[in-house]
């Protein structure tokens, strides 16, 4: 039976445009882009094409954009590598207590470094207030990191506001962008953005590719050191097929308005349709929020056995439960923005994406709560 | 990691069997949290020190349905003292295989039989083995914290 795919903030199937483009980088286009032999040429120019794409995207140059094996490695890169060329000016870091793993993970460690790190608290929708970032700025403060678009509940982040705060403090601004970049324009000249993080594989590119973007005044070290690729930032041999994949990808986005729109319609309905189920709550933004994301929990049912429940109905989604996660712990966002833990446990994810249809809403909206019904029926709640 | 239960396991989650409660019960075992996110329910009837009957409620995770399910067929008809026999490795077995991160599901399983068991015999005013008092106390004691 087909499955039905809702879960495109996890990862997305690679569009078959994609596919094709990152073809003959395997074949007969396998040259290094560091040989100077025409092999060389041809994948340093596929490569180079594939950047300027990448740039052009976020409103940067080409040479602020840097490959990376994936959007955690370029919150690390960020991270890690601003904190440790700046240790001259300081050693305080900002972030928020909702950010991905990939960020808090980093600046955890950092601590151990003797870096000192703010967690951000947010609001009960999960938007960071842009004032309490300029009040948590210091003397000692090097960098502010906020992601884009939060990966669970969705929530977009008013990162422009943070950005002047920011450029006004003269403080290193980076966003963890995998949710939005491709999803929301972005223009890191206006926004003032100095390091920005984003994934080929959220927005129908392949797996193992990503890129940060650095400002050319930015100063910062590399924590891979190498043959110097990447303006010695990211030495290893370059990804080809991976970065023509990911500026195929960009290509395809280049339409993201209408579709956004298009997402928002079907996304607004299986909302409004959930919440008419008793017991359910929306977590996240009404207003400020992604339009593929649809975060809703449950009152008596737990989210681990939704989840496989609904995969024999063919619907493959996601959960903040604490039983489906390897540490048994519930979502640190969902709490983050004061849910119990009873919530949390009962919390559903659904993204959409591009190859979303309305038939795939219509048969969430019918089978979810035949699931959720099912289960209250087993539960003493 | 969801779906690496095995047949068996899903079997038990997608038609779980003496899903409900007993009208006037003998006996009630509650145990679990809803902070955990598992809380389990058992309802046993008992005749001649027989477990006549038994049903469940749980919220919690597909093994923690699937090891509600199974206790009940494995208690189901036993006496009093063979059930008390039953372990969280009994109920791993009866279902093959759990993965190392639910057993503490097979423990709840488990303890809601005794905490049923003990439930009965303190209302019939019978005496209470030692060691399912001392059990007892300590499935009180742990109540509130997440396995």
């Amino acid at each position: 039976m087909e499955k039905i795919y809702l879960d495109y903030s996890a990862t997305t199937p690679m569009a078959k445009e994609v596919v094709k483009a990152m073809e003959p980088y395997f074949s007969e286009k396998y040259g290094n882009p560091s040989s100077l032999h025409a092999l060389g040429k041809e994948a340093k120019d596929a490569l180079e094409k594939a950047r300027s794409s990448l740039a052009k995207s976020l409103n940067a140059k080409s040479v602020e954009i840097i490959f990376t094996g994936c959007g955690t490695e370029s919150n690390n890169l960020a991270i890690k590598g601003v904190a440790f060329a700046n240790r001259d000016k300081g050693n305080h870091i900002i972030t928020s207590n909702i950010e991905h793993p990939a960020v808090l993970n980093p600046c955890r460690w950092l601590e151990k470094q003797g870096f000192k790190v703010t967690y951000l608290d947010v609001n009960k929708e999960g938007l960071v207030n842009p004032k309490d970032v300029e009040k948590a700025i210091t003397k000692d403060t090097i960098l502010v990191t906020i992601m884009h678009v939060n990966n669970e509940i969705g929530t977009i982040q008013p990162l422009a506001e943070i950005g002047k705060i920011c450029k006004k403090k003269k403080v290193y601004f980076h966003t963890d962008a995998v949710q939005g970049f491709g999803k929301l324009p972005i223009d890191v000249k206006k926004m003032n953005i100095d390091l920005l993080s984003a994934s080929a594989h959220k927005i129908l590119g392949p797996k193992g590719v990503g890129l940060l973007y650095v400002n050319h005044n930015v100063k910062i070290e590399p924590i891979q050191h190498g043959g110097g690729h990447e303006s010695g930032l990211r030495s290893g041999t370059e990804n080809v097929a991976g970065a023509v994949g990911f500026a195929k990808a960009i290509e395809i986005a280049k339409d993201m308005k209408k579709e956004m729109e298009r997402e928002k319609k079907l996304r607004d309905k299986l909302i409004n349709s959930l919440l008419k189920i008793e017991g359910s709550r929306l977590n996240g933004s009404r207003t400020e929020r992604l339009a593929n994301n649809v975060n809703v929990s449950f009152k008596g049912v737990e989210g681990e056995a939704l989840l496989i429940r609904l995969s024999q109905e063919r619907l493959q989604v996601s959960t903040g439960s604490a039983c489906s996660s390897k540490s048994l712990e519930p979502s640190h966002v969902l709490t983050a923005i004061g849910l119990t833990p009873v919530l949390a446990h009962g919390s559903l994810r659904i993204t959409l994406g591009r190859y979303t249809t309305e038939e795939h809403i219509n048969h969430a909206i019918n089978v979810i709560p035949k699931v959720i019904n099912s289960l209250r029926k087993i539960s003493p709640f | 990691m969801a779906l690496e239960y095995n047949k068996k396991v899903m079997q038990y989650f997608l038609n779980p069997k003496n899903v409900g409660e007993i009208k006037n019960p003998d006996g009630v075992g509650k145990v679990g949290n809803l902070t955990c996110g598992d809380v389990m329910w058992l309802f046993v009837k008992i005749e001649k020190d027989k477990i006549k009957d038994i049903k469940f409620k749980t919220l919690g995770c597909a093994a923690a349905i699937a090891t509600s399910s199974i206790i009940t067929e494995l208690a189901k008809g036993k006496t009093i003292k063979d059930a008390l026999k039953l372990s969280n490795k009994d109920v791993v077995k009866a279902l093959g295989s759990l993965p190392v991160i639910k057993h503490h599901c097979s423990l709840l399983a488990e303890e809601a039989l005794c905490e049923a068991i003990y439930d009965y015999l303190r209302k019939k005013k019978r005496p209470i083995p030692k060691f399912l008092e001392k059990k007892h106390q300590k499935i009180k004691k742990a109540g509130n914290v997440c396995k």
